[in-house]
Order: C-alpha cells, then structure tokens, then sequence
C-alpha cells in the first residue's frame, strides 16, 4: 500500500523587542543566568504582568504579512501546568480570541506558488531554561522567562518534508524581513514542532497524529520527519496503530522516542487573565499597519525573476534580507541593467561582506557609489577585474569609486603608445612564446596577454591590449 | 484625650502642630500592642525597631521644617498580604515562611511617600480565604468586644488592630466582604472601593478579578484621607482605572438632603438575625431622618451570588497559588523529584481551606466542566452587575447589612464551611459587581456585640458613599465607642 503524509507546523518565534512581554527586563540573549529578571518576571507573590505594546505591534504585522484576520477585540488567557522553568505554573497566552487567524503563507514548489494556510498566531511568554549542572543538581536560568513569543500554527497542509522545509524556510524569511525576530534556531528564538500524520494515500486520517518537539535546525526538521514517516508506515504496514502521542526528536541518534502519551496529555484549564485587560485594536490602526508592510520577499523573488529576468536563485538570495533587496533596487533605479546589478551585488559584494563580517546596516558602499563603479567599468576607466579591486576598497575605505582609482592609481591604459612600449617589453622577454604563436599556436596568445596585463598590473585597457598585441606579433 | 484616642486625621495633626511627635504615637501604638497582643493577636508581626527609626526620621524632618504629608508621622499597619521591601510577607501561610520582599507594594510606598509610620503585618486567614481568621497557619485572632469570639475575616487582624487602637488605621483586601464583614464585627469602619480604585500591585493575589485593597479607619474621615493617598492609577496594575482622584475629605461635608437610598428588599429577608436587622433598619431611618429619601429596589439574583462567587474566586485562585511549589522561594518539602517536591512542600505549606479552594477552582476549570461551571458563573456575574446597574437608574447609593449576624464564637462554624461562606452573603455580590462597599457602625445586640451597616455606590462614587457615611456618623456614635477590651475587661 501507498502512504503519504500530512504535516502541521507549530512554530514559536521570539518577537524582537527591547523589553519583556509584561515588564521591563530586557530581553537580550546570552547574559549570565537570571541577570535579567524582577519581581515580575519571577512571578514573586504581588506581582502584576503589564503588556508590552511593541510585541502587540510586531504580532500585528506578522499577522497581517501572514495575510490574516487580525482581531479587533483579542484577550489573554492562562495556561496552567507545573513546570519548574514557569515562574507561576501557568503561561499567558491566547487561546480562544487570538490576535490573528485564518491567513496563508505562499510557498515555492517547483517553480510554482501554493498557499500553506495559517490557522492562528497568537502572543504568549517564553519560560525560562533548565541548566543541568555538574554537580548532578538542575538550575533554572529565568532570563529567557517572560520574553514575548509568538505562536504561528498552520493548518495541516504540508505533504513531505521537503514542503515542510520550505515552509519553514519561508516562514523564517518572512519574519527576519519583517524585522520581528531572529529566527535563530540555535539559540532558541525560532522553534518548531511539527504534527506528523501518516495515512494510506486518499484514505483519510487512520492513527493518531504525533506531535514531534525538540527540534533545533530545520534539517532537523526534515531529518524527523522522514523518519516518523517511515516509523508510523511500519507500524501501519505491521497492522497496529500509531497512537497519538507527543515524541522528542533525539538528533544523535536520529530517531524519535516518546515524550508523552494520550493519557498524560495535559488538561491545561485555561480561563481568562484577570491580571490584564482585553487588547483593543482600532480598524484604522490596523489598516495603517497593513499600508506600512513593506512588499513580502515572495512577490520580490517572483518580480525579480519576471520583471529582471533574473534567476529563481539569485532572485531568492537578493531577497532574503530585506536590506539586500532594497539595495539591489536602489542600484537598479541608478543603472536600468538588473543582471549586471545582480551579478556585482551578490557576487563581489556579498562575498566581501561576508569575508569581512559587515551587514548592510553597517556597510559603507551605497548604491550610488556601486553604480558609479560599474560606469567606470562601462567607460573603461577601469577594467572589470579592477572593478573588483575598487569595490574591495570601497568597503574598507568607504570612499567613493573615482577616488579609489585615482588615489590606488588604477585609471585603466588606454594610452597606445604606453601599451605599445609594454607590449614590446613583454614581446622581447619571451622569445619562446613569440615565436610559438607565430608558428601556428594561438594558445601562446593569452599568455602573452597575460604577461601585459601584469606588467601593468591589470591596469591595461583589455580590449586594446589585444588589439595591439595582435598588430605587434603579425608585424614581422 | 489619649494619644491612642485620636483618629488618623487628628494624629497626623498633632505631628503637625508639634502636640505630640511620631515617636510618642509610634511608642503609644507599641506598648499598647504589648499590652493586648498576648490576648488579640492582631498582628503576625510587630516591627518595632523599624517603626520607631522611622518615626524617628520623620520627627527629624519635622524638626527641619520638611512637610511630611498627609499621614505625616501616623502608625499604621497592614495586612500581611501586601509586600512591603525587606520584610516578611506570609500571608499566614507556612508556603511563604522566609520569603523576604525584594519589593514594595504600590499601597505601600504611597503610605510611605504620605508619611505613614508602619507598625507591623496584621494576621488573616490564609491567602485572604475565610471570614473569621481562624484560617490563619500562626494565630487565631481575637475579636476585641469578645475575646471568645473571632474578628470576622479574612482582614480580621487589622479590623482587631483598629478597634483595639493598636493602629490608627490599617489596610487590609477585600475579595468577597474581607473588609467589610470584619469590620462591622469588631464595631470600625472598612472600605472595599472601586474594582480598580487603588493599585493592587504587590498584593497577594487570592481572586484576581475580585481582589481590591481598602481601609480599616474609626471613622470616616480618616477613611477619606487614607483612601485619598492610596487611590489612582498605577502603571504596574493594568486593571488599576485611569480615573482622577477626588478630594475625599474635602467632599465628606454637605450632608444627604435628596439623596436616594435603594433599600433591596432581598437582603432584609430570611437569614438575617433580628437583633442585627433591628439595627441596620434603625439606620436606615436614621439616613431617612437625615434627609435621604428612601426607597426599596430589588436585586434579584441575590441567592445566586455564593455559588458564583465560590467558582470564580477559587478558580482563579487555584491559578494564582499554583506559583508556590517550593522551587523559588518559600516552603520546600524534600521529594523523589520535581512532582513528589512539589506534592510534598504544597501538602505541608498549605491548610485545609487553601486545599479545598485551589480543589475547588482546579475541578471547575477542568475540560468537560468549564461551561457548566465557569462560564456559566461568569454569565451569572454579569446578570448580578445588570442588577446593581438598573437599581442605580433609581438610586444614588444602597443600603443594606454588612453581614447577616454579629461576630460569632471561635470555632462555631469553624468545621462547617458552608456556613461560614454565608456570612459573606451580603458582601459578596458587591465584589462580584465591581462596586464600592462600606460598612459603619450601627449598633450593638444583646451581647454588646457591634452590628454594621453597609452602604453601597456606584462605581468611583466613593465621594457618595463617603459623605452619606460621614454624615451618618456625625448624627451618632455608635463609632466612637470603644471595646471593654480597652478597660482591661473581656
């Protein structure tokens, strides 16, 4: 029999903001064990909770890129259940009037756009972090207690692992261009969980749907769910029945193991927080949100790809970031030839920033000093293997390109005389060559080129030096 | 007249006029606490050391001419579920012992900032969950008119500090009648205000939706000048009301010609005792004859209140006590793990009352009974605001009992819990609304016990309720009377 699989993803981001979701703490990643933490977050006897609005506001957008409903009228409710790294044995989350619902992320499949549909994203607050000690004793770290979290669940409506990963990948995209989260899976600011259901292929649901935690990387992900397709298809085919359970992903061992059955499931007796009180949202507030949004990376990719002619991959790298993208439209606004744009942006440029560990936000090129460089090359005052020589320079120095070449003394020779001379140097320094290209071998030719090159140091006008070169070996 | 024999109001004046220092009333306050606590037991502590070092302090700074504000100098204390920073706060529970507050209660630092002098922490029942402090883990409190018999609850230890004057005032928390029920027991009088009238930042929480701080005072208008500092918004509690706050004593004046007085016939019928509804009927006339118009209204889902009352208080409490579990701070039982921990400290650091209301609340919330319980109470609740609203359209404010009987024996109810939430009968609904509640002396029965009367307002009407109060007391003294306790009998 043929079985196929439905995925679900549950996915916690931590929202980007300064300050904890219900007091003033910050929420900066890394600081030694509860540095950052008060009576509130500690859930100290008194305290009180008091919404942060910046995490309202990044919920907001997500939900509205995330082409959701936003509630005018949402609430906050308690999630009670015993756990030593919850300040106050019960969460504050959302359950039956989320911010946002019903919305769809469109993602990529073989070239063509399908919607993964959005079922809610709704604010709540991270729990703090068991530190297992050396001494065989456990100590709860409450600096991560209390950071806004926004839960982003999706309707089951993903097929494969691979569809789940660009899911995810899309997701994850989205949000760091909305500027709401790190998304860093590694530090745990992006987690997912992902609903497993295995079936016979058109036959509807026949098991339990497992529930898969512990995932720390989104090859993990698709590491997980190919083997829970493969662990409830054996089960199936040996005729029992995969049980509805929850199951921890083990990456060492590259299996999963049961957490927690059905009959532990928690009763997690939500009921409203009387501590805070209903998030109003005016209409007009909303729709202000939603005129802001910049435009999603996805219709960027795709326009990029019909309207620049340019590749699904270079489209998708310019568009990662919305930083990247906006500087690769700036430069396409200076100088109408996207390719050309393309290729210096994501190539010479990229590499460096990488190279030298410089994000946009800190980059010293602007677009304009970009374009004027490729100009240069245009007029051939520089040579395109010069080019990346300037803009080399341009990053380290920030100056603008004309005042690299000038000062670096990079003005490509287009001066005859003084390529002629070269060429004659070059010409009586290597008899050999000289004389093999003469004997019919063309391959001696690009050495020679080679060697005037040099002896100018790569500022020599190309096109001329071949030109000349060629004169000067047919001239005798 | 004694240092101990003056209001708050004329304390604070004679701090200020230099009559007498905050050291004279702090060492006043003191021994008289020396005297009586080994019989009342007012108080979980006493800081003594602390008070007197801070009387001193504002004695200095009187001396150098600084005003000292409103309770410049003026001893007082709190119940001990409210955190003041440094000191102790158990809630008469054994889960908080050696719990030290790294932090101030918003009520406490504004006591502070008006110039108050705090004396110690008053005893209650546990986390605020009873109605004659014998839930307390560390005292049974007594009723200053009748050592045999408690103070009333949960606030019983400040309403006993106050009428025993060892406290010019105090604070205490009102969840279902926990200042206004002990208050007409022990013959002071007690204001629960406005759901969200003062902050309640830094005070434990029992029932978060019901929770509201208030005053214990002799008369009323130090209940207006306590409530004036202690009142208004406060960043820290979202459910605190952004509502300006009026000059309280300067609005007690004026007297209650033409005010309209809703009389709820439900409340003056069975279960009442006789001697106490011969009482609140007097006053009532008394407010007639002070130039209310008094007319009846009806709230009819009066009987409905208890069971309302007792789902959503104990729902949200199994919530709120769910924090203590020996991980952090306070009471830990040694365990086979995390669960057996937790079990262990829980099963030793709560009593029997807080076990049966967190039991209560957990059962209410579970999954299959939510709508039957919960939401349905929460229907209800709604259904007991529409009641109050429309007697309002009527009314300025509404009279009634503060509690169907005066202070009964230590013990007597003590193993029937149903009975005991009863005596919350007329006081209940008041939180459930939202609303501002104040109970004043009205009399006495047979058995020199005090008998209280209860006005009711609407919400932030506390100006209403304050000055009908006011002029109440001015035209009788039924406040001014003070406990035999206080001539060495009982």
């Amino acid at each position: 029999m043929e079985y196929e699989v439905v995925i679900g993803m549950e996915v916690h981001v931590e929202l980007k903001t300064e300050s904890k979701a219900f007091c003033g703490c910050s929420t900066a990643f890394g600081a030694a064990p509860n540095t950052h933490v008060c009576p509130v977050c500690l859930g100290l006897p008194g305290v009180l909770p008091v919404l942060n609005r910046k995490a309202v506001e990044h919920a907001v957008r997500v939900g509205l890129a995330l082409g959701c409903e936003i509630s005018t009228f949402s609430k906050f409710d308690r999630k009670n259940y015993f756990y030593p790294d919850m300040p106050k044995n019960y969460q504050i989350s959302q359950y039956d009037k989320p911010l946002s619902y019903t919305g769809r992320l469109p993602i990529l499949l073989d070239g063509q756009v399908r919607e993964v549909r959005i079922r809610r994203a709704h604010l709540e607050e991270d729990a703090g972090k068991l530190l297992h000690l050396d001494d065989g004793t456990t100590g709860v770290d409450f600096n991560r207690a209390g950071v806004p979290l926004l839960e982003i669940v999706s309707e089951p409506d993903l097929h494969s692992a691979d569809e789940a990963v660009e899911y995810l990948t899309r997701l994850k995209t989205l949000l760091e261009y909305l500027g709401v989260s790190d998304c860093n899976m590694e530090e745990g600011s992006m987690r997912c969980e992902a609903n497993v259901d295995v079936r016979p292929v058109g036959g509807g649901p026949v098991g339990g749907i497992v529930e898969i935690k512990n995932v720390a990387s989104i090859t993990g992900v698709k590491r997980a769910i190919e083997f829970e397709f493969e662990r409830q298809r054996d089960v199936c085919e040996s005729g029992g029945t995969v049980e509805r359970e929850t199951r921890r992903w083990n990456p060492d061992r590259a299996r999963t193991t049961v957490m927690r059955t059905k009959e532990l499931a928690h009763d997690y007796r939500y009921f409203p927080e009387p501590d805070l009180v209903p998030v109003v949202l005016e209409r007009a507030e909303i729709e202000r949100v939603r005129a802001a949004l910049p435009e999603l990376p996805l219709a960027r990719q795709l326009r990029y790809m019909s309207e620049h002619g340019l590749s699904e991959y270079d489209a998708s790298v310019l568009t990662a970031q919305q930083a990247s993208a906006g500087f690769y439209e700036a430069c396409t606004r200076l100088y109408d030839q996207p390719k050309v744009v393309c290729n210096w942006v994501t190539g010479e440029l990229f590499r460096l920033m990488k190279e030298r560990k410089v994000g946009f936000d800190e980059l010293k090129v602007t677009p304009t000093m970009l374009v004027d460089m490729i100009k240069l090359v245009d007029n051939g005052t520089i040579s395109g293997t010069i080019g990346k020589t300037v803009i080399e320079e341009m990053v380290a120095t920030g100056w603008p390109p004309d005042r690299v070449v000038v000062e670096k003394g990079l003005v490509q020779i287009s001066d005859t005389a003084q390529l002629e001379k070269a060429i004659a140097a070059v010409l009586e320094a290597n008899p050999k060559p000289v004389a093999d290209y003469r004997g019919g071998n063309e391959r001696t030719f690009g050495f020679l080129v080679g060697q005037v090159m040099r002896a100018t140091k790569g500022k020599a006008n190309p096109k001329l030096v071949n030109e000349l070169l060629r004169k000067a070996l047919s001239a005798q | 007249m004694s240092l101990l024999e003056q209001s708050a109001f004329q304390a604070a004046e004679a701090v200020r006029t230099g009559t007498a220092s905050s050291t004279e009333l702090t060492r006043a306050a003191l021994d008289a606490i020396g005297r009586l606590e080994p019989k009342l037991r007012a108080y979980v502590s006493v800081d003594a050391d602390g008070a007197l070092a801070r009387a001193a302090e504002l004695d200095e700074r009187r001396r150098r001419g600084e005003p000292l504000g409103p309770l410049g100098g003026v001893p007082l204390a709190i119940k001990d579920n409210m955190v003041v920073r440094g000191g102790a706060t158990t809630c008469a529970s054994r889960i908080l012992a050696g719990f030290v507050s790294p932090y101030d209660a918003t009520v406490v630092e504004r006591l502070r900032g008006a110039g108050a002098v705090f004396l110690g922490k008053t005893n209650m029942d546990e986390f605020a969950m009873g109605s004659s402090t014998e839930n307390s883990a560390v005292a049974v409190t007594r009723n200053p008119w009748d050592t045999e018999r408690v103070p009333g609850g949960s606030s019983g230890g400040s309403a006993a500090a106050v009428a025993a004057r060892l406290a010019f005032g105090a604070l205490g928390s009102d969840t279902g009648g926990s200042i206004r029920q002990p208050a007409s027991f022990c013959g002071v009088t007690g204001l629960k205000p406005t759901y969200g009238r003062v902050s309640r930042y830094g005070l434990v929480a029992f029932a978060s939706s019901l929770d509201q701080i208030g005053t214990f005072s002799r008369d009323v208008r130090d209940t207006a000048l306590l409530l004036g500092v202690i009142a208004g918004h406060d960043p820290l509690d979202s459910t605190s009301v952004d509502e300006a706050v009026p000059d309280y004593v300067g609005g007690l004046d004026g007297g209650i010609a033409g005010l309209r007085v809703g009389m709820p016939k439900e409340y003056f019928a069975e279960g009442i005792a006789p001697e106490t509804e011969r009482a609140v009927r007097a006053a009532v006339a008394k407010l007639d004859e002070l130039g209310a118009e008094v007319v009846e209204v009806s709230l009819p889902h009066l009987d409905y209140a208890i069971a309302t009352y007792y789902i959503i208080c104990t729902a949200e409490a199994s919530s709120n006590l769910a924090r203590y579990d020996g991980v952090r701070y306070g009471h830990r039982s040694d365990g086979e793990g995390v669960h057996d921990m937790y079990r262990a400290s829980r099963e030793a650091g709560f009593g029997a009352e807080v076990k049966r209301r967190i039991l209560l609340g957990t059962y209410v919330l579970s999954a299959g009974y939510y709508d039957a319980y919960y939401l349905k109470a929460l229907k209800v609740r709604t259904l007991i605001k529409q009641d109050f609203d429309r007697a309002f359209e009527r009314v300025d404010c509404i009279v009634a009992p503060t509690s169907p009987t005066t202070a009964f024996r230590i013990g007597e109810k003590a193993d029937d819990p149903l009975t005991m939430y009863l005596s919350d009968i007329y006081t209940i609904s008041v939180n459930l609304a939202g609303l501002p509640g104040i109970s004043i002396p009205c009399g006495f029965d047979g058995n020199n016990l005090p008998v209280g009367v209860q006005l009711i307002g609407k919400p932030f009407d506390e100006p209403t309720l304050l000055r009908a109060a006011h002029t109440y007391q001015q035209a009788t003294d039924w406040h001014t009377r003070v406990p035999p306790i206080l001539d060495g009998g009982a």
